[in-house]
């Protein structure tokens, strides 16, 4: 997908107000909103108890010393009370008392940070593209949102790339953050366990408007979610057959047959939709075609029953991934590329 | 091990008058500017590095004065964007690297050991030279358009952004030259110019804390010079090193990148431990707990400190596996900090403690350095790193360190050693006031900063969500009130330099060598070569003199 279709497509859908954060019942942390929030919280005060101590030791020994030994006048000479300059013991247990702790801090970290880095098998999927400076999210449907939608109880994956630079997807109320690195992917999953908006920000400095690359997360309930998702699609397709053109073109965009076949004349993958509509097509078992509104049909659907001359037969099936109207909308926008 | 000092006429430079201060034995601009004495390029180094900080401080004031308010209070996002980049590279690059080690250390350290000048004056000379040349590019991408990167330079972000990132980190490249030479003329110099008598372990340990650094110097910076230059070699000529769009990795830019400035964190902090080892054991007229300890425990740290760099990408995707390791590795770099913190505690513990302006400053560095320390763990937690990367939790924790660690250090050491550069003694009042307003400023400026990071405000963000409002608004408040603490502290120094030299010897009563010698040294530092029978920190032999408002040693002293 290139950077102006996913800034069409963050212009199509509006403007959206800056998320609200909901109020914490927590002093230092956001809303325990995901399955991991409580394990790095309970990481997180276990640390902040143990530094609490030490911090408050050492500011309770230098202030008691500067009171009790405190000298004003120099003239005096007064001497030290006592001039200890080492002590082996006092040195070995100062090493050794901090070295369970580290220890432990180390394991519940090392634990959660596995938990965090593990998806579950059977997780929804969702891909997430980051680009300046917005964030694009696409539903196995292949419908997309610049809100990231999830079901509340499911475990969700959310497999990031970013367009141009690097940036950082980080949902506070999940305690979970991954960069968007250009060239790779990367993923974050997370289990959400109530319902509401939450911040997402981008996490990874991008540029003039990384402070605006804002948006947020709508937890659903879990049945609600699928509801939301069909009528939100079925919203869309509905403004999008007034003018079904333009809607293949985001169905042309949002299901990925972009990255294959071209619109400027030039063989990709596959072959490129420009004067395609009309023309008498080759097969590789020799017969001949003319391109019509079934012939594109089948092609989407059963794209291997006719294997275009000189291609290969790596078209993926769609059958059962467009809706009637997308598919319609797919077909008149391919008609319209002259 | 010791060996002989060289002797100033052995680098030709002309012969000064022995008794006279190295401040007026030789006049006019280029005396300064070509010298040879390690004081003299100390002190330029002193004066570049005071400037660097206005500068950077002006920047660090015009970033929070811009966060009053969420979206545009004064400036538009970009120039924001530019002014925390140039905050962050003037801090880091101009101020904090050199200020200890090539700006105090290059004047205190020879003196320290009894040696007449660094092993290699020339290269000092040019090492300070380079340091002016890399400012002035830094100086000239301001002019042309200053970066928008961020200190770190991230790929391809910096690589793809219009502004003048070239003159930047060439700036930054040639200022990595300046901290090798500096570091290998520490190195040598410690090695080759002890005098008889002055064994390692009666080195004052402001001079480990300083070989400890110029070990980390030599070893990391080159690496930083390297990724600059790849970085520019992509940027002019499109070579696909870091940029995927070229076929490159950013991810190995980041590794580069940290496995230079990880150390380059030490490179900052443990010059600072130096200088409170010293000042802490002189301000408690005791000698210093655990030296031995101590001294090592810096080594151990530059040590470590090499194997931790992945913890600052455990958000990168990087594999469970590297992070596991780098996690482990942070936390062994806790203990050896730990000892330190104590050892002090220790030395102070049955002292007899003056609460003058580097002791305060000194406390300050003990209290706010330990939020800072601990504060760190929270980030080698990886879990919890998940959620703290990249918020104001992580720009709190190493303000704490770097801030509250590395210039409360450098204020201690500029107030402690400012009556031997300057021959002055500054006025006490506005300077234990200028310490106490730094010390408030500085948790006001930070502390809310932990808050609002963990809540989960991201990092360098021109424009916030109203929640944030009031910890941003307290944050802005204290850096002002930090600015007030710094410029007193400036009128006060100022204010000194305007009066007759007054500086006794021996102020505070120290016992390392550099306080043996006139305040300000002669331009050979010693009137007649140190005979070092006795430890740095055997208080005991000294009394105060009153008319001499100093200490002299026993044997010395007139009933
Ligand atoms: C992974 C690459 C790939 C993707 C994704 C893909 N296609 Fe194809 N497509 C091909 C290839 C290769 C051919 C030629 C071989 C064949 O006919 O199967 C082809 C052929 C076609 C044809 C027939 C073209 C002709 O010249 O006769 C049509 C129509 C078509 N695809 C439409 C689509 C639509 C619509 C989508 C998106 C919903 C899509 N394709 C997604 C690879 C792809
Ligand atoms: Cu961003
Ligand atoms: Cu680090």
């Amino acid at each position: 997908m290139t950077y102006l279709s996913s800034a069409l497509l963050a212009l199509m859908q509006q403007d959206t107000p800056k998320p609200k954060v909901p109020e914490s019942p927590h002093f230092w942390m956001p809303t325990s909103s995901s399955t991991f929030a409580e394990a790095t919280d309970w990481a997180f005060d276990f640390v902040t108890w143990v530094s609490a101590v030490v911090t408050i030791g050492v500011v309770i020994a230098m202030t008691l010393f500067c009171v009790k030994y405190r000298a004003t006048d120099r003239s005096k000479n007064e001497q030290p009370t006592g001039n200890v300059d080492h002590s082996n013991v006092l040195e070995i247990a100062w090493s050794v008392i901090p070295l369970p702790f580290v220890i432990a801090f180390f394991v519940v970290g090392l634990q959660g940070f596995i938990n965090m880095r593990t998806p579950p098998k059977e997780a929804y999927e969702i891909h997430a593209t980051a680009a300046k400076w917005s964030w694009m999210f696409q539903y196995p449907s292949g419908y997309t949102t610049n809100e990231l939608h999830v079901p509340k109880d499911r475990p969700v994956k959310v497999i990031i790339e970013a367009q141009d630079v690097i940036h950082a997807f980080y949902v506070p109320a999940f305690r979970q953050k991954i960069d968007a690195v250009p060239g790779r992917y990367t993923h974050a999953w997370f289990e959400a366990i109530e319902t509401g908006e939450f911040p997402l920000f981008c996490a990874e400095y991008c540029g003039t408007n990384h402070s605006d690359m804002i948006t947020k997360v709508v937890v659903h309930e879990k049945d609600a979610f699928e509801e939301w998702l069909e009528e939100a699609e079925r919203k869309e397709e509905e403004e999008g057959l007034k003018n079904p053109v333009a809607y293949g073109e985001t169905v042309y965009k949002q299901a990925g047959c972009a990255t294959c076949h071209s619109l400027d004349g030039s063989p990709k993958i596959g072959p490129t939709f420009k004067g395609l509509f009309g023309k008498t097509e080759r097969f590789t078992d020799g017969t001949t075609a003319v391109v019509d509104e079934n012939y594109l049909r089948e092609s989407i659907e059963d794209p291997q029953a006719k294997i275009v001359d000189g291609f290969p037969a790596s078209m993926p099936t769609y059958k059962g991934k467009l809706s009637n109207n997308r598919l319609r909308a797919l077909v008149e926008f391919i008609k319209s590329q002259k | 091990m010791a060996s002989t000092t060289t002797s100033p006429e052995a680098f030709g430079s002309a012969t000064p008058s022995t008794s006279e201060s190295y401040l007026t034995n030789e006049r006019g601009f280029l005396s300064w500017l070509l010298t040879l004495d390690h004081k003299r390029i100390g002190v330029m180094y002193l004066m570049g590095v005071l400037f660097s900080f206005a500068l950077g401080g002006f920047f660090a004031l015009a970033v929070r004065t811009e966060l009053l308010t969420p979206g545009h209070t004064v400036m538009e996002a970009d120039t924001y964007n530019q002014m925390f980049t140039l905050h962050g590279a003037v801090m880091v690059f101009l101020v904090i690297i050199p200020g200890i080690p090539a700006a105090l250390g290059n004047f205190v350290l020879p003196i320290q050991l009894g040696a007449k000048d660094v092993a290699f004056p020339r290269l000092n000379l040019f090492s300070f030279h380079l340091w002016l040349i890399g400012a002035l590019f830094l100086v000239l991408s301001m002019y042309l358009s200053a970066a928008d990167t961020g200190w770190t330079f991230y790929t391809p972000y910096s690589t793809t952004t219009t502004t003048a990132v070239i003159p930047a980190t060439f700036g930054a490249f040639i200022l990595g030259f300046s901290s090798i030479f500096t570091g290998v003329n520490m190195i040598v110099t410690i090695h080759k110019l002890r005098p008889p008598g002055m064994h390692w372990f009666r080195m004052p340990l402001f001079c480990w804390a300083i070989y400890a650094t110029a070990i980390m110097q030599v070893l990391a910076t080159p690496v930083l010079g390297i990724t600059l230059l790849m970085l520019i070699v992509e940027r002019a000529l499109h070579v696909g090193i870091f940029d995927p769009a070229l076929g490159g990795d950013p991810v190995l830019y980041q590794h580069f990148f940290w496995f230079y400035s990880h150390p380059a964190v030490y490179i900052m902090i443990v010059p600072a431990f130096g200088v409170i080892s010293e000042v802490i054991a002189a301000f408690s007229r005791k000698r210093i707990f655990g030296y031995k300890f101590i001294a090592l425990s810096s080594v151990a740290i530059a040590i470590l400190g090499f194997l931790v760099w992945g913890h600052h990408m455990f958000t990168s995707g990087q594999s469970v596996l590297a992070g596991t390791i780098f996690s482990a590795i942070s936390f062994m770099i806790a203990i050896p900090t730990a000892i330190k913190i104590f050892n002090w505690l220790g030395t102070m513990y049955q002292g007899r403690i003056f609460l003058d302006t580097p002791m305060l400053y000194a406390l300050a560095f003990l209290w706010v350095f330990t939020i800072g320390g601990v504060t760190g763990m929270y980030l080698a937690v990886m879990s919890t790193d998940v959620h703290l990367h990249d918020t104001y939790f992580v720009v709190a924790h190493f303000h704490y360190v770097m801030m509250g660690g590395a210039i409360t250090a450098f204020f201690a050491g500029l107030h402690y050693w400012w009556p031997k550069i300057t021959g002055r003694m500054y006025d006490e009042k506005p300077g234990r006031i200028g310490a106490i307003i730094v010390f408030l400023g500085l948790n006001l400026t930070f502390f809310p900063q932990f808050i609002m990071g963990s809540q989960g405000m991201p990092r360098r963000y021109y424009n916030y969500l109203e929640e944030f409002t009031i910890y941003h608004q307290l944050s802005t408040v204290g850096a002002y009130l930090m600015g007030v603490g710094f410029l007193l502290a400036g009128i006060n120094f100022y204010r000194s330099l305007r009066k007759k030299p007054d500086a006794p010897k021996n102020p505070w009563g120290a016992r390392s060598l550099e306080w043996l010698t006139t305040s300000p040294p002669p331009y050979y530092n010693f009137h007649k070569p140190p005979v070092v029978d006795f430890g740095p920190y055997d208080y005991e032999d000294l009394v105060f003199d009153k008319k001499l408002g100093g200490y002299v040693h026993k044997s010395e002293a007139k009933s």
